[in-house]
């Protein structure tokens, strides 16, 4: 099943790559990794999607808590929660294609950010599975690039991951 | 992470980073760093001759630095320092870091690295000591600057000695030591870090429900870890088994938490353990695991573990929790508190309702027990056995060892059959006497840890239960013993091969001896260890065994390393052996016999 873990750490050099070893060396698999510092400069915030059943996400879980640069460790997906991911699209736009490039992005409610004579760039964001389907809507035939963020999230409601 | 409590001092001292590093070292009250200089290391090193209270001791190579750090942990509980150059030094370090990741040791390592303006250029001597050590590690630091050496100092022993212990690497750029650049040195009283507070105690709802459990069990074991010796519990859980007439076994690691000689010890479990220990975990109703971690050796195949056992598993590392076997109790935190709680309990329920627990069902068991052991228990008595003009048995050799020192040596050992034979035939009643690699299996360990141990404890009697293979891999280490005058007693198993592999290719590879022989290659021992002015005696004749043995521990060899080198049968296996992929119960007994 695939989990979306989400980990407060110190933001020190050195500590992602302590996450990423750890996943590694226990053959524990990441599809998505996103980390960037948070409003507190001194702690940065990591989100990555894993697959796994109960008892592998727990080890995960624990296996993470035991860094010492791991502060909090949550398992997003246990709960409700919210979670986006960005991806930018660079599709081939020529003559009619042009067109329906466009009104496929506005179906997903994603804008063109950038435009060429031939291309355009398209930016969606949402979950994983609306920018897996809007790959398969624009056609993998017309697709030059894409980039995605890996997935981001929070939990809905109060529930906060803090100090 | 958060500044430690630094402590106002009306005077401060102006150090260099190297001579703050030493200092530091001083504050934490290391009275030993292990070690081997090198260009990256020798502003540490001018700071270590400056000054009397650390003694530094020169090895022969860096991985024997980092054993002997471990042996000397071991043995007192105190962290061991190892000191390091870049490099290769660092590189060389890793096995004994790695060996000391496994058994959970708290270790210090330093290791010297290039300046800040040559990282990540390739230069001389440069290797990335924080990557490479990072899967080995509890913890690893990179000094940024001078300022910060004493606060991260106090942190890597804060960090290596609570919670699960385990090695700790400082890497220190050249930069950062500069002796002309001085700083403030005020070393922390404290230290407090918001992403890392090791549990102190156990839940007491968890303690509640394995109280309960272990008043309603028919057929309990206890099975215990090294977690009982590193946690400091040897004597509650001691005092707790005893309280509940309840058999215990310990693992490999744990050999010595429980008095060996006690009528309720069944030995050591798993892969060679005796047939008594398997048979009770396998037939058990429940086990109290303590400060173990259902490794591959104890199991055998995790499916078929164990049937009929509830578990109660207490760790102060949650991440050893139902990671090989569910815990239906499991309980976070250092063992002995959490086993004191237990024990508190235990008194308070019986004291008002003494038939809680089911005596007779327990005697009952303890004599199903003692029916295994009579069975096929380990034969003790094969010295006493032995046949003059027949080949030495092993085991006999250890039996021997044991009398010779009344059981009261530090004994560790290397990797093996040997270190099996050891395990099974010399009986540790107090912890921290048994001293070996268990989790990583590291060959070499046995030399420079008896070496760390006898620095710690002078006066102790310290032998090294070796084998031919296992010996060579840091043999280099009898010209520090030499420098030192560490009168360690080596006990060389010498068999002639590799003989753990070799009883593997007897048994699995049709007896094709795939490079476990050295097709008489291996040196003369004794013109060896006398060339490091040393004393070897050699020993072919069963009937030499006892008087070569009481001469190597006499008296008048008290200040020497004495190298003893035993011609042993070369043909022998150690049994008990589990067989792979059964369960507990499933072992072969001898060359022949099945349980």
């Amino acid at each position: 099943m695939r989990r979306i873990i989400s980990v407060l750490l110190e933001n020190e050099a050195g500590a992602l790559s302590r996450v990423v070893g750890l996943f590694a060396q226990r053959n524990y698999n990441i599809e998505t990794l996103t980390v960037a510092p948070t409003e507190d400069p001194t702690l940065s915030r990591l989100t990555l999607t894993t697959v796994g059943d109960d008892r592998k996400i727990e080890q995960i879980t624990k296996h993470l808590n035991k860094l010492i640069e791991v502060i909090k460790v949550v398992d997003l997906s246990e709960g409700e929660h919210v979670e986006r991911e960005l991806m930018l699209v660079k599709v081939k736009a020529v003559g009619a294609q042009r067109a329906e490039v466009k009104r496929t992005a506005d179906i997903f409610r994603a804008q063109v950010v950038d435009v060429t004579g031939s291309a355009y760039t398209v930016q969606v964001t949402g979950s994983s599975d609306k920018l897996d389907a809007f790959i398969r809507a624009i056609g993998e035939l017309s697709i030059l690039e894409v980039v995605r963020s890996g997935v981001s999230g929070l939990s809905r409601g109060e529930k906060v991951v803090s100090l | 992470m958060n500044q430690p409590n630094l402590k106002k001092e009306t005077i401060v001292e102006r150090l260099s980073g190297g001579d703050m590093l030493i200092r530091a070292l001083q504050d934490e009250g290391v009275d030993f760093i292990f070690g081997y200089p090198g260009g990256a290391a020798l502003h540490i090193y001018d700071a270590i001759f400056k000054q009397q209270r650390v003694q530094h001791i020169l090895v022969r190579h860096e991985q024997a630095a980092t054993h002997m750090a471990d042996g000397y942990a071991r043995a007192t509980g105190r962290p061991g320092v190892a000191l390091v150059t870049s490099g290769p030094g660092a590189t060389n370090a890793i096995t004994g870091i790695a060996t000391a990741f496994m058994d959970s040791i708290p270790m210090i390592v330093i290791s010297g690295q290039v300046a800040n303006d040559l990282i990540g250029t390739d230069s001389f001597q440069e290797t990335d000591m924080v990557g490479i050590s990072r899967p080995v590690v509890k913890h690893s630091f990179m000094v940024k600057s001078a300022a910060e050496i004493p606060s991260v100092v106090k942190k890597a022993f804060y960090i290596a000695t609570t919670g699960r212990p385990g090695p700790v690497v400082i890497d220190v750029p050249k930069d950062t030591t500069d002796p002309s650049v001085l700083f403030d040195y005020v070393y922390p009283e404290t230290v407090k870090m918001r992403s890392y507070s090791p549990a102190t105690r156990g839940h007491s709802g968890q303690i509640r429900k394995a109280v309960d459990l272990l008043l309603a069990a028919k057929r309990p074991v206890v099975y215990a870890g090294g977690g009982v010796i590193q946690g400091e519990a040897c004597e509650v859980l001691t005092e707790l088994t005893r309280f509940l007439d309840f058999p215990i076994t310990n693992t490999l690691m744990g050999l010595g938490c429980y008095p060996a000689t006690d009528p309720l010890f069944l030995g050591m479990l798993g892969m060679h353990g005796t047939f008594e220990a398997n048979m009770a975990m396998h037939h058990s109703d429940l086990i109290l695991a303590v400060g173990a971690r259902f490794d591959d050796r104890v199991t055998n195949d995790p499916e078929k573990f164990c049937p009929g056992a509830r578990v109660i598993h207490i760790d102060v590392d949650p991440a050893s929790i139902s990671k090989i076997i569910e815990a239906e109790v499991p309980i976070v935190g250092p063992a002995e508190p959490v086993l004191r709680d237990m024990l508190a309990l235990l008194r308070e329920r019986l004291a008002a309702a003494p038939d809680l627990l089911d005596r007779a069902a327990h005697q009952q068991w303890r004599e199903q027990i003692a029916g295994w052991r009579r069975q096929h228990g380990l034969d003790h008595h094969q010295l006493e056995r032995a046949v003059p003009g027949v080949v030495i048995k092993p085991q006999a050799v250890v039996q021997c060892l044991y009398q010779v020192t009344d059981g009261e040596a530090y004994v560790t050992s290397d990797v093996g059959q040997h270190q099996m034979f050891a395990a099974q035939y010399y009986h540790f009643d107090a912890p921290r006497r048994w001293i070996n690699s268990g989790g990583l299996g590291t060959m070499g360990f046995g030399l420079p840890s008896a070496m760390g141990v006898k620095l710690a404890l002078p006066d102790a009697v310290v032998a090294c239960v070796t084998g031919e293979g296992s010996i060579q891999m840091n043999i280099q280490e009898l010209s520090t013993c030499a420098q030192y005058g560490l009168a360690v007693k080596v006990v060389n198993l010498n068999n002639q091969a590799l003989g753990m592999v070799k009883q593997w290719q007897d048994m699995q590879y049709g007896g094709r001896h795939s490079h476990s022989t050295y097709q008489d290659s291996l040196p003369d021992f004794l013109r060896l260890v006398e060339a490091y002015g040393h004393v070897g005696i050699r020993v072919d004749e069963v009937g030499d065994l006892e008087p070569a043995m009481r001469e190597a521990f006499s008296e008048k060899l008290k200040d020497r390393l004495v190298f003893l080198d035993v011609a042993v049968d070369p043909d022998e296996h150690v049994y008990p052996m589990a067989i792979k992929g059964g369960s507990m119960c499933d072992m072969f007994l001898s060359r022949t016999e099945q349980s």
